[in-house]
């Protein structure tokens, strides 16, 4: 039977295919799509929304452990956070097979780096495939989980945006058997003490080479002779893009670029008269097509930066200079936080109050963007806070108003360790939890604050005040933040406190039914407006600005927060 | 065949490609479709690249090789002129949403008919939006605008029935279908 499906839709009927009992990820662009695909189509599998990528990894190594098969997925930047033990788990005996699903974004489209994650597979000495189509999305996460138990080694399928969010025809087949589960004892393959994985790093050297040979010789590493006279060897999307810009091309078309296929590349480039190598971001094939002293072209003249295309890669290879074509200058679309944000008014008090504002990752790092020009850092998951506290310690308390911002998924994922450092070390720092109660930047998924699992189970919902007073900060207080005057008086008051103080500024993201804005747009009084513009510094796209008036368009939901700002009283609700 | 759908996010771009991908699959050819989800969503610029064939490669459409344009908003049928050659379909709904800058009265609203004219011949304007606030379903503009393309390709109208059929949720089918039959014959010019 054949269906359209995306990359992400394929990675998860490929696992499904492959009969995985359990699945684990942190939401997170490009690879969302994947557990919440697994959740909806295939509830014979457990799937679960971790807190972070390391949960994630770790608790598929343990259903891995426990003989079933297990997925475990994330963006790029999911690996840094998940890198520990990956590290270390191919020391470690393979039982259910296990496939870390890395979902690379060359490009940024939403990201805060464009890292080339097949660097991971060379670095923590594991099988990485990469498929060009949902096609092979959903064959090579097959074929991963035979690799991660015929070989006993965790297997990377790296795929990136526009893999994960292209759609193609796919070819489907039946599942096989979920395997039962049994509880085996392993301490000399499973505990890592220094003197096991000792014995234990051998076996990786060993395999890798074993590895090598099935990457000489599998079908997903092939060779497609066509004019001798330009041979190209890529992989991914890339592959797709140089058929596009030379179907008539000599290719070697990497599936499975790690370990890497040396023997095959050799008899490649003996067949061809001048070779190319392909490939989006890092020169990962390339470098070891130098390392076997074949001269090639590459990153001479590829970019290194960006996502490629067609055009790129015929101008480079023709010789023409490679340049994007000029585009009229038109007005943007940036993206911004919705009308009634929560994130909005508690951003804009910040700013207001003159505050330093350490950023995270989420809706809120808009906050950027003029007119409310409120995110002053935003580096990683959870190290907003962290900023905060480093700057407080250099600065010394009450000298500089320093505070920072972070989302509640993201504080379940790496700002808890960040509070509880401010508090040991006592930094003189405000931190605002923006509580929305979802993880709203990727699409509303529920993590452990909402109290649903991704299978719809009402679970434990945490005290989130309960949980930072247990981390030892004092001073705590909830506040509602469509009230600005209250959320400055009390950003007043927690940044006159000496220690480190919280705020959890709650309102319900308003792309949610819980949503706290009654939905009706508010209307301007041209008669009274004075067109000071106060409102218009909220930077709400509601909010038109002509004729030196007010204007508020139809996809205001009524949040009233331009209007408890209005001096003389212009806006309201309808009369 | 190369089509093209922009606009705006909201607009229901991304229905709109699905069915064209799921149609030609149908009608028996390889079809690729790419466009970007996540942060680019909200109130920005959105497009969808459509590619049918016996055989696709890329998932996006080389520059100039777009056949079809169609775009939900007059403003971002300029923002891709990179896909147009001199014979490209160009079909633009009459509708206009002001960006930022726009709205807080920085920029106003181009004219985009120059910068069109620089490279394509075959501009066609057509008021859909117009005719899903006439049927009463200003969200349907998505398959009205879907009934005007499906005009310039070759599957029958009962293969896009049947796949809008099975496609929709089953609240919103009877009314959706009617307006992709009226896009049918809405008039292109």
């Amino acid at each position: 039977m054949k269906k359209i499906l995306s990359g992400n839709d394929a990675v998860a009927r490929g696992a499904y295919e492959a009969g995985i009992s359990f699945a684990a990820a942190y939401p997170g662009t490009p690879s969302t799509e994947i557990l919440e695909t697994i959740a909806k189509e295939y509830k014979d599998i457990h799937s679960e929304w971790a807190p972070n990528e390391k949960v994630a990894l770790e608790v598929a190594v343990g259903a891995s452990y426990a003989g079933a098969r297990s997925l475990a997925v994330m963006k790029h930047v999911g690996v840094n956070v998940a890198a520990d033990p990956l590290m270390t788990l191919p020391y470690t005996l393979i039982r259910g097979g296990i496939v870390l699903i890395s979902a690379d974004d060359p490009e940024l489209f939403s990201s805060q780096n464009e890292q080339d994650n097949r660097h991971y597979a060379r670095f923590a000495k594991i099988a990485m495939l990469e498929p060009s189509s949902s096609q092979e999305a959903k064959d090579y996460t097959k074929e991963a989980f035979t690799i991660s138990e015929e070989f006993g080694t965790p297997v990377m399928v790296r795929t990136t945006t526009r893999i994960a969010h292209s759609m193609g025809v796919v070819d489907l087949s039946e599942p096989v058997v979920q395997k039962t589960p049994s509880l085996e004892r392993h301490p000399a393959e499973w505990v890592m003490l220094p003197a096991n994985a000792r014995r234990r790093h051998p076996v990786i050297e060993e395999r890798i080479l074993a590895l090598k040979k099935l990457s000489n010789t599998t079908n997903m590493n092939r060779m497609e002779i066509v004019d001798i006279n330009l041979g190209i060897i890529s992989s991914g999307v890339a592959y797709q893009y140089a058929k596009e810009a030379f179907p008539g091309a000599s290719y070697l078309k990497l599936g499975m670029p790690y370990p890497f296929p040396d023997e095959l590349v050799k008899e490649f480039a003996a067949k061809v008269k001048e070779l190319w190598i392909v490939e989006e971001l890092d020169p990962f094939i390339e470098d070891q097509v130098k390392a076997l002293g074949i001269a090639c072209h590459g990153k001479d003249r590829i970019p290194m930066c960006g996502e490629l295309n067609p055009d790129i890669i015929k101008a480079a290879i023709s010789g023409e200079p490679v340049v994007k074509p000029g585009q009229p200058a038109l007005p943007g679309r940036p993206p911004s936080m919705c009308p009634g944000c929560p994130h909005r008014s508690m951003l804009w008090a910040l700013r207001r109050n003159k505050t330093f504002i350490a950023g995270d990752i989420g809706c809120y790092t808009l906050g950027f963007l003029p007119p409310l020009d409120a995110i002053d850092t935003c580096l990683c998951m959870g190290a907003g806070i962290n900023h905060a506290h480093g700057m407080s310690k250099v600065f010394g308390p009450g000298k500089e108003k320093l505070t920072a911002v972070i989302g509640d998924s993201t504080f379940y994922h790496s700002g808890i360790t960040g509070l509880l450092n401010l508090a040991y070390n006592r930094g003189a720092a405000l931190i605002v939890i923006l509580d929305n109660s979802t993880t709203a930047m990727t699409g509303a998924q529920n993590h452990p604050g909402t109290g649903v699992t991704i299978e719809g189970q009402k679970n434990i919902t945490i005290d989130l005040e309960g949980l930072v007073k247990a981390l030892g900060i004092e001073w705590v207080k909830t506040i509602n933040p469509y009230d600005v005057k209250g959320a400055r008086q009390t950003i007043k008051e927690a940044l006159a406190s000496s220690g480190p103080s919280v705020i959890i500024s709650k309102a319900p993201c308003v792309l949610l039914k819980a949503k706290a804005v009654p939905g009706k747009p508010l209307r301007v009084d041209a008669l009274k407006c004075t067109g000071c513009k106060v409102c218009i510094t909220l930077g709400c796209p509601a909010l038109e600005f002509k004729d030196e008036k007010a204007h508020i368009n139809e996809t205001c939901v009524g949040c009233n927060v331009c209007a408890d700002l209005c001096s003389v009283e212009a806006i309201g609700g309808e009369k | 065949m190369n089509v093209l759908m922009t606009g705006v996010g909201g607009q229901g771009i991304i229905l709109a490609s699905d069915v064209l991908t799921e149609v030609m699959m149908r009608y028996g050819l390889d079809v690729k479709k790419s466009e970007i989800h996540g942060m680019a969503q909200r109130g920005g610029s959105v497009m969808s690249h459509v590619r049918f064939a016996e055989h696709v490669a890329s998932p996006l459409i080389p520059y100039g090789s777009c056949d079809i344009l169609l775009s939900f908003e007059e403003l971002e049928t300029a923002r891709y002129m990179p896909y147009i050659k001199a014979d490209t379909t160009v079909i633009i709904n009459r509708f206009r949403l002001s960006p930022p800058t726009v709205i807080a009265g920085k920029e106003s609203y181009p004219d985009i008919t120059p910068i069109l004219k620089e490279k394509a011949t075959d501009i066609r304007m057509v008021d859909g939006s117009a005719l899903a606030s006439e049927l009463g379903n200003a969200r349907g503009v998505n398959v009205i605008l879907l009934g005007v393309l499906s005009m310039l390709l070759e599957p029958a109208e009962s293969l896009w029935i049947e796949t809008l059929t099975d496609m929709l949720p089953k609240k919103i089918r009877p009314k959706n279908i009617e307006g992709f039959k009226q896009g049918r014959q809405l008039k292109v010019q």
